[in-house]
């Protein structure tokens, strides 16, 4: 098995997202071929589409050639940040949901954006953490929880995450699944990191249907000050 | 690469397309989906556009014309 089935599987994930691009003859294998022997879903992307138009072309031959209406939606402002491009991003949307599309949308930590996207009758809404690629982890946690509070569709971490504990926290502030790339395929051992990211979720999504306890600005003594012992004069003297 | 062209038409020159981008010359009566098989015989998990329109399977027994933009696409690593 090579690096990249050994992470999928350690991983455990049941989906795994891939990008259209011109068939290289010179290829060796398919892609296609190991992802379909490992018994995970293929959800194609619009990886590369800075308008509407690319994003919606992209879409149809995605579905063309993997015979799914699943995609994930991206379309980009810039190639420096690779951030979306909101105005667009929202127009694809509604144009591949009137055409049958499972649209699941990488969008910015924006909750008004989240919730247009929804309302335009995305199949979840897919977050970003920070720039993709960046390892930067979860930039602005509050942002993450007021979508996911608000949303009735799964909320998923997407981009930006570093390592497991980024992927613990965005369960933990309420997200359904984070999407990971980099954090995996870039560090040194992948298919240790997949391991630790199926541990991270698994213990963040525990944690967060364990209901946390508040945060608070002082403290709270976990044991009373009744029924102590009395030292009386000889101790501390 | 042991795929398979059409003879060519009598008195037919050949047909100038691009594929992915590069120039290409194919004999007259050339289908789309001959073209496809010219760089991925198997002809699994593709997808054709023609002049930046989806082309289906079905419709793939169509003739190529002169100056088709044909791109052929597949799935690869990355998001």
């Amino acid at each position: 098995m090579s690096v990249l089935e050994r992470a999928v599987v350690a991983s455990g994930t049941a989906l795994v997202t891939v990008a259209m691009r011109r068939v290289d003859p010179s290829a060796h294998g398919s892609l296609l071929d190991v992802l379909s022997r490992l018994g995970v879903r293929v959800l194609p992307n619009t990886a590369g589409c800075f308008t509407a138009a690319e994003a919606v072309l992209t879409a149809r031959l995605a579905r063309e050639a993997l015979q799914t209406s699943w995609v994930k939606l991206e379309v980009i402002g810039d190639e420096i940040s690779l951030l979306p491009d909101g105005s667009e991003l929202l127009k694809a949307a509604e144009e591949l949901v009137n055409d049958g599309f499972v649209v699941l949308p990488y969008t910015n930590d924006d909750p008004v954006l989240a919730r247009r996207l929804e309302h335009a009758g995305c199949a979840a809404v897919m977050p970003l953490g920070a720039p993709i690629g960046s390892g930067l982890g979860i930039q602005n946690p509050h942002a993450i929880a007021m979508i996911a509070e608000s949303a009735e569709v799964p909320v998923v971490l997407d981009a930006g995450i570093g390592t497991a504990s980024d992927a613990a926290l965005a369960m933990e502030l309420g997200c359904s699944g984070v999407m990971v790339a980099s954090a995996i395929t870039r560090c040194r051992d992948p298919e240790t990191m997949a391991r630790a990211f199926a541990l991270a979720v698994e213990a963040g999504a525990a944690a967060w249907a364990a209901g946390r306890i508040p945060k608070r600005r002082f403290a709270t003594g976990s044991s009373s000050f009744e029924d102590m012992a009395d030292f009386g004069a000889r101790v501390g003297a | 690469m042991g795929c398979q062209q059409p003879a060519a038409s009598a008195g037919g020159s050949d047909v100038a397309v691009r594929l992915n981008g590069e120039p290409r010359d194919v004999p007259p009566g050339t289908t789309v989906g001959d073209v496809v098989r010219l760089i991925a015989p198997q002809a699994r998990g593709i997808a054709v556009a023609v002049n930046g329109e989806v082309l289906p399977r079905s419709a793939w027994s169509a003739s190529v014309a002169p100056g088709d933009d044909v791109e052929v696409l597949t799935a690869a690593q990355g998001g």
